[in-house]
């Protein structure tokens, strides 16, 4: 079993909703070493020896399998960059998970940036979940950067369930992702900010050959004197469909920059975006104290529905 | 029930003051079916919206059940039992139809519970139980939500305003029928609907007549009813006079 204090353990269910070692491969990272690694017969999970970070070989054909690597860390003041590859086989289908959590009772920054590159192989598909959470009552920031980059062959199809709820203070998140002919990506951000908080959350797709498909949603809520920045770019090189939303909940003095972009480089390239910003209709809150909540009950319940 | 004394309501409309609601003292008695009806502008909606306490009395006093409630807020009355159906009825992105039935609940229902209440408006439940209470429903379906949700406040008080706004005449026809349910197996409750269809006042044991924000009439249905018909407070149709025809939507 596993030597992680309580601490640790919170933080583990938080991000990956693990209660114990996972079924599966894995690999748990705590306060940057590995405390925790397996590889199955079909998926292998090699460390970097160049730099820190993983080396994931899922083979063709793999189905019906998981990949499970937290991170976790709960020493005020570490700083840490790691880079982790996936290689993921022709027509395999995996699930991901990743994710970080960050405890900081101390007076130091804890910055986690994790720089995650998938190479998603023909037929292939993926679902990756990568949950975020920050915790503790030091004045030190939590702070998380990751940096996904997806390669994805015809016909592959990657599945991004994007979660940062609550106590990260500082996050520039970047994904890229190329699409080759019939590749398919579908992203779910969901984000929420407060206190003083900031978050960038920058996309380029490049739909790249004929009928590939790419739907880039993000939900997010704004709270107190948080900030957001919302930019998504959907580049359609080729007959391709892409679309593109930001659907943002303002509340106190918060602010939001949504910046959708569309770039179309042949006749037809199939390309949408949406943005909306607006604060909870009063209507909302006063149905739901008809049925019995209260004012600040009824907010939370709106902001939980509009984030789940 | 519910005492209405001396009620009024005024707005600010431009540098005056609008009073939309003059002196209103209204009684629904317990276990009856009253009807509000009246024409358009008269304060029927604002009325209905003073009793849940979505807008504050700026005169007078509201009773319920011999408690003065003029000060208590939407939540407070919701607690005591008043529930109300929105004319137009709210959407949320991220709520599902069994989530808004659990709240109004107030309890963890089970999917055969939350079914029950669907079925009961007329809603076939296995369909709906899972979608969002947005843009997807139509204003019929979200209207019939609306009204589940209220049934399932289990509420001492209902209000239903204009429970036949924003629908098409072949919804309400179906609708009625609901309310027909709810009037014979009232029990300690009351309700209160705010209507012009004919065929809500002729289900109803009292009317209320609201013109200019101040009561014209009020008693027993058979005493009012006669002299509104083919007036724009009785409004029928052909299709809402084929009453029986009206089915359920099966499941």
């Amino acid at each position: 079993m596993l030597k992680l204090d309580e601490t640790q353990k919170r933080l583990l269910r938080e991000v990956a909703d693990l209660h114990a070692v996972p079924e599966g491969a894995y690999n748990i990272r705590s306060n940057s070493r590995s405390v925790g690694r397996r590889s199955t017969a079909h998926i292998e999970i090699i460390p970097k020896t160049d730099v820190s970070g993983l080396e994931i070989r899922i083979e063709p054909g793999t189905k019906n399998e998981s990949v499970h690597i937290p991170v976790v860390m709960s020493e005020s003041g570490l700083k840490e960059t790691v880079y982790n590859d996936f290689y993921i086989g022709e027509d395999a289908d995996v699930v991901i998970v990743a994710g970080c959590g960050i405890d900081n009772c101390g007076t130091q920054d804890s910055r986690h940036d994790g720089i995650h590159r998938f190479f998603v192989g023909k037929g292939a598909h993926v679902k990756y979940v990568e949950k975020h959470y920050g915790s503790g009552t030091g004045t030190g920031r939590r702070i998380l950067n990751p940096v996904t980059e997806v390669y994805q062959e015809e016909n592959s199809s990657v599945e991004m369930e994007m979660v940062q709820i609550k106590g990260v203070d500082d996050t520039a998140r970047t994904t890229k992702a190329a699409l080759a002919a019939g590749a398919r990506l579908v992203v779910r951000e969901r984000l929420m900010t407060h206190g003083v908080q900031h978050a960038v959350s920058t996309y380029a797709v490049s739909l790249d050959g004929a009928d590939a498909a790419a739907d880039v949603v993000s939900r997010s809520v704004a709270r107190e004197d948080s900030f957001q920045r919302f930019e998504a770019k959907i580049i359609g090189n080729a007959p391709c469909r892409g679309h593109t939303e930001c659907d943002s909940i303002i509340m106190d003095r918060a602010r939001i920059l949504a910046v959708p972009a569309l770039e179309a480089n042949v006749l037809d390239a199939a390309l949408v975006h949406e943005a909306a910003i607006g604060k909870i209709a009063g209507e909302q809150i006063v149905k739901l104290m008809t049925l019995g909540l209260t004012e600040s009950e009824a907010e939370e319940r709106i902001i939980d529905g509009f984030l789940q | 029930m519910l005492e209405l004394q001396n009620v009024s309501f005024s707005v600010a409309d431009g540098g005056a003051e609008k009073e939309i609601i003059r002196n209103v003292s209204l009684t629904i008695p317990d276990k009856k079916l009253v009807a509000v009806t009246g024409p358009n502008g008269g304060g029927k909606s604002t009325l209905a919206r003073l009793i849940a306490g979505i807008e504050r009395p700026t005169e007078g006093r509201i009773l319920f059940r011999g408690e003065d409630i003029t000060e208590k807020s939407i939540t407070e009355r919701a607690a005591l039992g008043i529930a109300f159906a929105f004319q137009q009825p709210v959407r949320f992105k991220g709520i599902r139809v069994l989530d808004l039935l659990r709240i109004a609940a107030g309890r963890q229902l089970s999917a055969a519970d939350a079914c029950a209440y669907l079925s009961r408006v007329g809603l076939c439940a296995r369909d709906y139980i899972g979608r969002e209470v947005n843009a997807s429903l139509s204003g019929g379906e979200l209207k019939r939500i609306e009204i589940a949700t209220v049934i399932a406040r289990g509420a001492v008080l209902s209000v239903f305003d204009e429970p036949e706004a924003g629908i098409d005449l072949w919804s309400f026809r179906n609708l009625i029928e609901v309310f027909e349910d709810m009037r014979k197996t009232i029990r300690d409750s009351s309700i209160l609907i705010i209507s012009h269809q004919e065929r809500i006042l002729n289900i109803a044991d009292e009317i209320v007549v609201l013109k200019d924000g101040a009561v014209e009439r009020q008693g027993r249905r058979e005493d009012v009813l006669p002299s509104l018909i083919g007036t724009s407070a009785a409004v029928g149709s052909c299709l809402a006079a084929e009453s029986g025809e009206g089915k359920r939507s099966a499941c």
